[in-house]
């Protein structure tokens, strides 16, 4: 009863504001079948999805919206066989460097027209993530910040206050390590968490336009200023900042180590909060701090990930599935995908409103007006899909051996020359 | 009497031209039982092999026409795969420490097996205790083993900690991690063995025990000489899947250690999947490589199994 009423809402609301004309005419002349794979699959974004579906399924009479939801994690090998053969119309995926394979093999359907309407104004923000050699590819619908959430409650029992500098945060950590606890809980598992404190500490020592330069290839992994960011990253791992074997778990067997006060701080993605609320800290206990400059002169780039839509080339109904992105991307369904009770992430559009958590709207502060230097979709998403899995798995490598670090470099700049050649 | 020769009933029936089918059923029939196998076989397995051979010889991501996305390298990638890849490498000795190391089910189930073979209350019951783990699902067995051998709250540790050792943390020593996990492979392929080898144990014949014993065999020799030999079929089967079970080791480091700490447990099925066909594998041409020269390794047991097999049935007709 609740979806229908929002439904009806939401298409009124959409009526009345500016896509009001287009809509209009699509509302009856849209007939068929809509093919949507979804890869939605966490409870919360489950939900987000089958109500999306549901409601535009409702707008258009004439129109049937099929939806299929695929686990998060098969999808990611599953979308090529996905895209190869009979294709539905409309998949998730990734933004940046992610898509390229799928751009590169004709799979994913060219979409700048879209992407040329006045609406797409609002979409600025992340037009370049969804570039790829001058044309547009997908729509985002949500992206999060990343940042370190630490113990409150343990910063003013030792008397820490948020830092800003590497030095302040050093010193925070030598006294967190001193009272007996560990600086940063992580799990290196699945090694992408690793890429999070590269793409941080390369950042904040060299800038946006270094990050992306090396994941253009353009820079030799042997190259010095590389070597400078793994010295800066080693300062923290000789000081013993990092949980013990941290090799061994997912970013989620890493979090009890928070949650229990045995480490203190988590550098992660805005979608570790609500994992952190369950485990049962309350926002006293929690809070977020972006993450510190390290070279003065860095203007702070941030790592904040696009989650998108995209449309097949094979689809069979070009014309629901643009109209059905235009939907997704309009200010009033992204503010109401994104709240606090649905995904608890950040709306694209820039005329969307952020709900009112604590955690978004810091979040939402920080990239809107502390992100000078850019916003980086994520390692393994600017970097080349190869590069960075290789990569990674040397990231982990140094964060247990840092002495490794010759052998590493060596390995990825023979990587780097054979993949980006 | 007149001479009339009886009218002697024709006896024969009428003699119907029998069809192409009926001459010869007997040679066909066979083939007809044989023919959906066959055909399953010849497009799941053997086309198969052959499509690797071929795809290997290309430099393609997997996405779209091979002929179209894909370019001709001929042997570059075999040349990149045994030229000093260190992946490769690394996976190549893995799957012969699982080779090895795994054949030690054998002689571990054949031992339960013997201990197990005896006559007393409830030997059912620990029978079937023991042959548990062998009805677990791989994952399952990964999953425990992943816990017991986690480095802080684990048993393993625990244990080691009563004898004032510990601090082990097996699954994340790249040293260490392969050992831990064809352990933990090891538990239900010994169960596994252990019921071939109870199953051949009943078949052993008394009047050979009983006259080995008057000649004063016992221990180990009556073990060597006389029991073993009359195992010889259970031992061929155990070999043989255990040899399977350590090529198929695939679905244990996918749950243990997700082929880390930094690569240091992938095999060659693992690393193949995830050049060709993981999350960031986009290299068909170079995972089919890797196909190739891990089909030719089990080529070389394929082989064997099948030339012994061969001679075992020249020798039971004769």
């Amino acid at each position: 009863m609740r979806s229908i009423t929002l439904a009806l809402a939401a298409s009124t609301a959409l009526l009345s504001f500016g896509t009001g004309a287009a809509l209009a005419d699509a509302h009856s002349s849209l007939e068929g079948t809509l093919r949507i794979s979804s890869d939605m699959s966490n409870p919360a974004p489950r939900a987000v999805m089958e109500g999306l579906a549901a409601e535009f399924d409702e707008m258009h009479p004439n129109l049937d919206v099929e939806l299929t939801i695929v686990d998060r994690e098969a999808w990611k090998t599953q979308i090529r066989n996905a895209l190869s053969a009979n294709p539905p119309d409309v998949v998730n995926w990734y933004a940046a460097n992610r898509m390229r394979p799928y751009v590169d093999a004709g799979l994913f359907m060219d979409i700048s027209d879209l992407w040329a309407e006045p609406e797409f104004e609002a979409m600025a923000s992340t037009r370049g993530a969804m570039t790829i050699d001058g044309a547009q590819y997908g729509v985002p619908y949500t992206y999060y910040q990343w940042g370190v959430y630490y113990r409150e409650d343990i910063f003013d029992e030792l008397g820490l206050t948020e830092p800003t500098t590497w030095e302040e945060e050093k010193a925070n950590c030598q006294a967190i390590l001193d009272s007996g606890r560990k600086c940063y809980t992580i799990g290196t598992k699945f090694l992408w968490t690793a890429g999070g404190w590269f793409d941080y500490i390369n950042a904040r020592t060299h800038g946006y336009d270094f990050h992306m330069e090396l994941a253009r290839g353009e820079v030799p992994w042997t190259d010095d200023r590389v070597r400078q960011t793994f010295a800066n990253w080693r300062e923290l791992i000789d000081m013993g900042a990092y949980i013990d074997d941290h090799q061994n778990y997912s970013w989620q067997e890493a979090l009890p180590f928070m949650l229990n006060g045995e480490a203190t701080s988590y550098l992660m993605g805005n979608f570790a909060v609500a994992a952190m609320r369950d485990g049962g800290l309350t926002d006293d206990q929690l809070d977020f701090y972006q993450f510190v400059k390290i070279n003065p002169d860095v203007d702070y780039a941030e790592d904040a990930p696009t989650d998108t839509f995209h449309i097949a080339s094979g689809a069979q109904n070009v014309d629901a599935a643009k109209e059905f992105l235009r939907f997704v991307t309009s200010p009033d369904v992204q503010t109401r995908i994104n709240a606090g009770d649905a995904l608890g992430q950040l709306p694209v559009n820039a005329n969307s409103s952020v709900d009112d958590d604590e955690f978004l709207q810091q979040g939402f502060e920080m990239l809107s007006s502390n992100a000078q230097g850019g916003i980086m979709q994520f390692f393994d998403r600017d970097l080349d899909a190869e590069m960075a899995s290789i990569a990674m798995e040397g990231l982990q490598e140094f964060m247990v051996f840092p002495d490794n670090l010759d052998d590493i470099l060596a390995r990825l700049e023979d990587a780097r020359q054979r993949i980006y050649e | 009497m007149a001479n009339v020769s009886p009218a002697v009933p024709d006896t024969h029936p009428p003699v119907k031209p029998r069809g192409w089918y009926r001459r010869n059923e007997i040679a066909l029939t066979p083939w007809l039982f044989l023919l959906p196998g066959v055909l399953f076989f010849a497009v799941y397995v053997i086309v198969p092999i052959f499509q690797s051979f071929y795809i290997s010889l290309w430099e393609w991501n997997g996405l779209g026409d091979l002929h179209e996305t894909g370019e001709y390298v001929g042997l570059a990638n075999y040349e990149r795969l045994l030229g000093g890849d260190r992946k490769f490498e690394v996976s190549f000795w893995n799957n012969i420490r699982w080779l090895v190391l795994y054949l030690l089910a054998i002689p571990a189930g054949l031992f339960i097996a013997l201990f197990l073979n005896q006559t007393v209350t409830g030997i059912r019951l620990y029978k079937s205790l023991f042959f548990f783990p062998f009805v677990l699902s791989q994952v399952v067995v990964g999953l425990v083993f992943s816990w017991f051998y986690l480095p802080r709250e684990g048993l393993l540790n625990a244990i080691l900690g009563v004898f004032g050792a510990g601090g082990l943390n097996i699954l994340g020593d790249p040293d260490l991690a392969t050992y831990g996990i064809i352990a933990a492979g090891l538990w239900p392929q010994t169960a596994y063995c252990m019921i071939l080898y109870l199953t051949g144990l009943n078949a052993v014949d008394p009047e050979q025990v009983e006259a080995a014993r008057l000649d004063g065999a016992k221990g180990w020799r009556m073990l060597w000489y006389v029991i073993l030999p009359q195992l010889k079929p259970a031992t061929f089967i155990a070999f043989v899947v255990t040899i399977i079970g350590a090529l198929r080791s695939f679905d244990l480091i996918s749950v243990m250690t997700n082929g880390g700490p930094f690569g240091s447990t992938r095999v060659l099925s693992f690393y193949m999947f995830e050049e060709a066909l993981s999350e960031f594998g986009f290299r068909m041409g170079y995972g089919s490589a890797i196909a190739v020269v891990l089909f030719l390794l089990m080529l070389i047991f394929i082989t064997y199994f099948l030339w012994s097999m061969w001679r075992e049935e020249k020798a039971a007709r004769r």
